[in-house]
């Protein structure tokens, strides 16, 4: 009787086993797949126009002929000069939340500020934008007054992740350096920071990623409809890459005739997402390799 | 010679009074052992000397302590040389992940030792001093973290000793090794005592009657009885002292 019992349970538990193993495998399955269908969607548009003329060529006929060479130029542009502000500020930051703040009402108020920061919708970063940099500062819509509004979009990014991975260092490393007569400050330079270093890298391709695809904090910042030429400063409009997605898709001379272009944009943004993502693992994993050795 | 005199120390984590008025003296170039049940105090005794508590939030410090005729908590003390001067050794062997020179190194380097040559000089010195050289004089370039437990542990003391302190406190330093890594390090205690002094506090009953020269027992924040270590095993005055070292309780 009692052997049946179990019997039964054992049986239970099985086919409840099996049944949470086939729904969370195929909802994993279809996120998977849900990813492969967009990609492979615009891959099999995308390619047939992708050339070394089309990402080195310059927009032609109303911007249905050509390529999207400026807008490439300028998204490298506005992606590199939004980290030069956001990482290092970003990283200070957090080495000043995670190692020398004290707990408290200020650590917990700069935390929620930052969360805060990072649930602002991206259009309202770019309203800031312009009537900060453009108008008040009078950088007027150019790479700065955009890199600076992107950089503040992605500074909570950069905080976030930094601060994660100062905070997973065992805090005996800590201890052990200070107790051999280290500051604080030497603590974090030589032992701490090293030891984050592979997940930090991680949070600025994170940035960038993010950073990459936004159109609303461009919109008024920066970006051009069309410019067929580089950028001579800082204080330059530029076009970029999804402003110019978002151009030749619901606004241009001739919607139509640009789609082909624009399964190009779509991919070689896509690509540029993807390689900066692989790019980041490569040195995450050689930077990880370098700190246990030396 | 006293090196290190404590008067009346009171310490309070927040509300919690963890030290009640000890007063005790540890003897130059002596081994000293701690001992007592866990969260009878003798961790956070050991962490005043080197000023570790101030690391932790709310936590006050009374009394006295002197390391050496100087009061450490007093102000303008820089906190930094007194932790070079008092080096201490953890419970779980904390290495850094750099390579084993660097490891021993890093003491140095954080000082500001520039010299290629007195730094090379120090790492080997301290390498042998903490009986690990012998191991590692090969793969000195090789990360810390490819040592056995015992032998990241004696790399831990090797970067203690290499900013010549004068006082070494072990917190536990053999608690989580296995018993060869053990009698390793308990004869390493007993060839540095005549250049340190050493206080340990330990669990481990046996290992305090081996090692030390006295004995401090501690019960529930206060120093019931302190003696030279054959006179605490042998024959102690208070009768705590008597239940736990016979292993009544603890």
């Amino acid at each position: 009787m009692k052997a049946l019992n179990t019997a039964k349970i054992h049986k239970r538990k099985l086919r409840n086993q099996s049944l949470a193993f086939w729904t969370f495998g195929v909802i994993s399955f279809g996120i998977v797949a849900i990813l492969i269908v967009i990609l492979s969607f615009i891959l099999y548009h995308g390619f047939k126009v992708i050339s070394w003329d089309f990402i080195t060529k310059m927009p032609e006929d109303g911007m249905t002929k050509g390529g999207i060479y400026p807008a490439l130029i300028g998204t490298l542009y506005l992606v590199a000069g939004s980290m030069i502000f956001a990482f290092p500020i970003g990283v200070m930051s957090a080495i000043y939340i995670n190692e020398y703040a004290r707990d408290g009402i200020l650590k917990r108020f700069i935390q929620m500020m930052t969360n805060n920061l990072a649930g602002i919708p991206s259009i309202v970063f770019g309203l800031f934008g312009m009537s900060l940099f453009v108008n008040d500062l009078k950088f007027g819509a150019s790479i700065l007054a955009g890199s600076l509004t992107l950089g503040l979009l992605a500074l909570p990014v950069v905080i976030r992740t930094t601060e994660e991975s100062l905070k997973s260092i065992d805090n005996s490393f800590r201890i052990g350096s200070l107790a051999l007569g280290a500051s604080k400050w030497q603590t974090t330079k030589r032992v701490i920071f090293p030891m984050a270093f592979p997940n930090v890298i991680t949070g600025l391709i994170l940035a960038i990623g993010r950073v990459s695809g936004e159109t609303a904090p461009i919109l008024f910042t920066v970006a051009a409809y069309f410019l067929p030429r580089l950028p001579h400063s800082i204080f330059d409009q530029v076009m970029a890459l999804p402003y110019h997605l978002y151009v030749i898709s619901t606004s241009g001379t001739n919607i139509e005739a640009s789609r082909g272009i624009a399964y190009g944009t779509a991919l070689v943004l896509i690509m540029l997402v993807l390689i900066t993502n692989l790019l980041a693992n490569a040195l995450r994993r050689y930077f990880g390799n370098k700190v246990k050795m030396n | 010679m006293n090196k290190i005199e404590t008067r009346n120390v009171n310490l309070y984590y927040g509300d919690f009074h963890a030290l009640k008025g000890i007063t005790m003296s540890i003897q130059e170039n002596s081994v000293t052992a701690l001992i007592g049940p866990s969260g009878c105090g003798k961790s956070t005794y050991l962490r005043c000397f080197n000023r570790m508590n101030d690391l932790i939030q709310k936590v006050k410090i009374e009394g006295d302590i002197l390391v050496e005729g100087k009061d450490i908590y007093e102000r303008g003390v820089d906190v930094d040389e007194l932790r070079k001067k008092v080096g201490m050794v953890f419970q779980k062997p904390n290495p850094f992940p750099k390579s084993i020179f660097e490891n021993v190194a890093y003491g140095l380097r954080v000082n500001g030792v520039k010299n290629k040559a007195f730094i090379e000089e120090r790492v080997e010195r301290s390498l042998q001093q903490a009986a690990l050289w012998e191991e590692v004089k090969d793969k000195l370039k090789k990360s810390a973290f490819a040592l056995s437990g015992g032998q990241q542990q004696r790399l831990c003391i090797a970067r203690a000793l290499a900013i010549e302190p004068t006082v070494l406190l072990m917190d536990e330093p053999a608690s989580a090794l296995d018993p060869l890594s053990t009698a390793k390090i308990e004869e390493l205690i007993y060839e540095l005592k005549n250049k340190y002094t050493i206080i340990i506090v330990t669990h481990n009953m046996q290992q305090a009657g081996r090692v030390s020269d006295h004995t401090a027992f501690f019960y529930m924040g206060e120093l019931i009885e302190v003696d030279e270590t054959k006179v605490i095993f042998t024959n102690p005055k208070n009768v705590r002292t008597q239940n736990y070292i016979t292993g009544r309780f603890g």
